[in-house]
């Protein structure tokens, strides 16, 4: 088979490693997108720009405050936190009670007016961002950058303990019941409107931190979201919207088959992601992991 | 009654008469449309860039040809087709423009071309780089400045092979656009005795290039000819560096379409040692400097080589404007076709009949890092590439005109 494909086992293995840390950023792409979708209903459009903003505020760190990647790794999302927290209570708020078409109509506008204001500050070419990694390991199969490898692994861990928080602990199980029965885990006590600011405030630093990730291995530029958000939307969809497990296993999982198919037949790389989200959606509606509600 | 037809008569010869002396200018305003893509991932390259570059063209002449105020106008074309060609219908038919000038996107270009044909209006294209647009679907009102297809692929890949490139690998952007600059270069490879070892064609806007050059690395290629734009050229030269191909200097890439702006997003940490032809670099000569400084004093960065073509293309239209005593469309052109092109950027350059201005192409490489002092100081200019080596002749072009 492999053979008829005129394809070597050490190619095999390199394009299967370099879909595993594209996969990487489906996965934390989407693991934001599912949190946001899962907890509070909400289609959130405006997460490529959110994802934009993270590769651009620690763009903006190293270019006006000389604070280099490790420390933006951990400003830059606690910015698109911020903003995440600001749009929240300022407009998406306001919205809960009506249709999620209007949520989606108005995080679309918010990316039209983000990207808009960025690119006319900085053009549509870009900015370079130096890669804080440089050099590779060799894998015997293939020469893996350590960037990316660093990629992979913080990404794995950064899903996991996102899974693990709202899956598995005290405060992930408030947030769940909030979103079921605000009312009456408002009644125990607990401030279920700053607790869904946080968690809207989160999801978009998931985007954030993605963003950063991202700015040494792609452009940092003021488009770059909107390339990658409709994947993303579809990995969303295939995994189940809002199940955080499928988010992750899925982006991981279209990482590794967008890589394959960049091999075998690079044309087709885009569409098949959505391909695969038709088949789904006609067997599964839900969603892989998706549970019918 | 007769009283009233004698009126009538004289009132007709007098206006008749009085159209005949004054010089032929439609609409008493000399209107030029610049048509490209202001907010999309090519604004950069040409976008409000391009309209700067046609009013520092225009102020060259005080803003007057013939007495009759020049008028600039512009629209985003948002880089779609269909966008394009709406616009320039209303502004030939109800706005009044004489020329529309940038004309951005291949597919746009040839579509808004054809349109000014049927109207009798002149198109000086820059951005868009087909060379079909003096080839088979030429018009006589079509004029082309500045890089095409065939400029990047002979100039870049002739001048890389003669230094020892000679295994190619492409990567190519997988419309129209990517298809004919890799065929173009692939034919200058090969008949310069290199080989075409593969390509990888990408959807346009993909983000990661990771698998491509690893399939390129697997292909034994030392160069990698970049036959795609804007953000995906940049994304591949970053990525190539990440992935240890560029850093030994085992392999090389080859810019076919890429503009200083290309390089300022990639940086020259990334950019370094890479071979491209240009049309105009700005710290090329005292007069090109002049223009940048123009140019820069609006827009707070270098002109790219679109910037110039525009500058220059709107220029030489209004010198033969002048020179013609009317704006009228094929009137003109074959003025522009008589009259050397002669400005701050381009000296001496002829037109043949297709319309393809034949000016000299410059052979560039990225500088060091260390090498540059600073912004916008990033190429060497190694070698002038004459027109005739860069671009076809109206014989090879295939254009019946």
């Amino acid at each position: 088979m492999l053979d008829v494909l005129n394809i070597s086992m050490p190619m095999l293995f390199g394009q299967l490693t370099l879909g595993l840390i594209n996969g990487a950023f489906y996965a934390l792409l989407s693991l934001g997108l599912a949190v946001i979708f899962g907890l509070l209903n909400v289609v959130n459009f405006v997460h490529g720009t959110q994802y934009m903003l993270g590769a651009l505020f620690a763009w903006m760190l190293l270019h006006y405050l000389g604070i280099p990647y490790w420390g933006a790794l951990l400003l830059a999302p606690v910015g698109v936190g911020l903003v995440g927290a600001v749009i929240e209570v300022t407009l998406l708020r306001r919205l809960y009670s009506v249709d999620h078409l209007y949520g989606m109509l108005l995080t679309f506008g918010l990316v039209l007016i983000i990207e808009g204001f960025f690119r006319w500050l900085y053009g549509a070419s870009g900015m370079p961002y130096s890669n804080p990694l440089p050099g590779g390991t060799n894998l015997g199969f293939m020469f893996a950058p350590n960037y990316r490898l660093w990629v992979v692994v913080f990404s794995v861990a950064v899903c996991f303990g996102v899974w693990y928080l709202i899956e598995r602990t005290k405060l992930g199980s408030y947030l769940r019941a909030a979103i079921e029965r605000p009312d009456l885990v408002q009644a125990f006590g607990i401030n279920v409107p700053r607790m869904i600011t946080l968690t809207y405030a989160f999801g978009a630093a998931l985007a954030g931190l993605a963003g950063v990730l991202a700015a040494p291995i792609y452009q940092v530029n003021p488009l770059m979201g909107s390339n990658l958000i409709i994947v993303v939307f579809a990995v969303v969809v295939i995994g189940g919207m809002g199940s955080i497990m499928g988010a992750i296993v899925t982006g991981f999982g279209l990482g590794i088959i967008e890589g394959l198919t960049k091999m075998i037949y690079s044309e087709a790389s885009n569409t098949i992601i959505f391909v695969i989200m038709a088949i789904v959606l006609l067997i599964k509606p839900a969603g892989l992991f998706g549970s019918q509600k | 009654m007769r009283i009233i037809i004698t009126a009538l008569a004289a009132t007709l010869a007098a206006a008749t008469s009085a159209s005949a002396q004054s010089p032929g200018i439609s609409g008493d305003v000399v209107k030029i449309g610049v048509l490209n893509d202001r907010s999309s991932f090519q604004s950069d390259l040409a976008g409000v860039g391009s309209e700067v570059a046609a009013r520092i063209a225009a102020a060259e002449v005080g803003n007057k040809v013939l007495g009759k105020p020049v008028e600039i106008i512009a629209a985003d074309m948002q880089n779609k087709p269909d966008v394009a060609t709406s616009i320039a219908r209303s502004w030939f038919d109800t706005d009044g423009v004489d020329m529309i000038a940038d004309n951005q996107l291949s597919s746009a270009a040839l579509a808004v071309q054809e349109l000014a044909k049927q109207r009798g209006k002149i198109t000086i294209s820059v951005s868009s780089a087909t060379t079909r647009l003096n080839g088979d679907s030429c018009s006589p009102t079509g004029f082309k400045w500045s890089y095409d297809t065939h400029s990047a692929a002979a100039a870049t890949a002739s001048a890389v092979v003669k230094q020892g490139g000679k295994d190619w690998f492409f990567l190519t952007s997988d419309y129209t656009f990517g298809h004919t600059l890799e065929e173009q270069t692939s034919k200058v490879v090969v008949d310069l005795g290199g080989r075409v070892l593969g390509a990888a064609r990408h959807p346009m806007g993909s983000s990661d290039f990771g698998s491509y050059l690893l399939t390129a690395q697997a292909s034994g290629a030392k160069i990698i000819g970049l036959a795609n734009g804007g953000t995906d050229t940049i994304n591949s030269v970053k990525q190539g560096r990440e992935f240890g191909l560029t850093a030994g200097g085992d392999v090389s890439f080859a810019g076919l379409a890429m503009f200083i702006t290309d390089i300022h997003g990639i940086g020259l940490e990334a950019a370094q040692g890479m071979l491209l032809s240009t049309s105009f670099y700005w710290d090329r000569d005292e007069k090109s400097r002049e223009f940048a400084k123009k140019f820069a004093a609006e827009m707070g960065r270098m002109p790219t080589m679109v910037h110039a073509g525009v500058y220059s293309g709107v220029r030489h239209y209004l010198r033969a404007v002048e020179a013609a005593g009317t704006d009228d469309g094929p009137t003109v052109a074959a003025k522009m076709k008589e009259l050397p092109v002669d400005d701050l950027t381009i000296q001496g350059a002829r037109i043949p009949q297709n319309g393809r201005v034949f000016h000299d192409m410059y052979l560039v490489r990225v500088k060091k890092p260390e090498e540059s002092t600073g912004p916008w100081d990033y190429y060497d200019v190694i070698a002038t590439i004459p027109a005739k080596d860069a671009f076809l002749s109206f014989e090879e072009s295939g254009c019946k005109l």
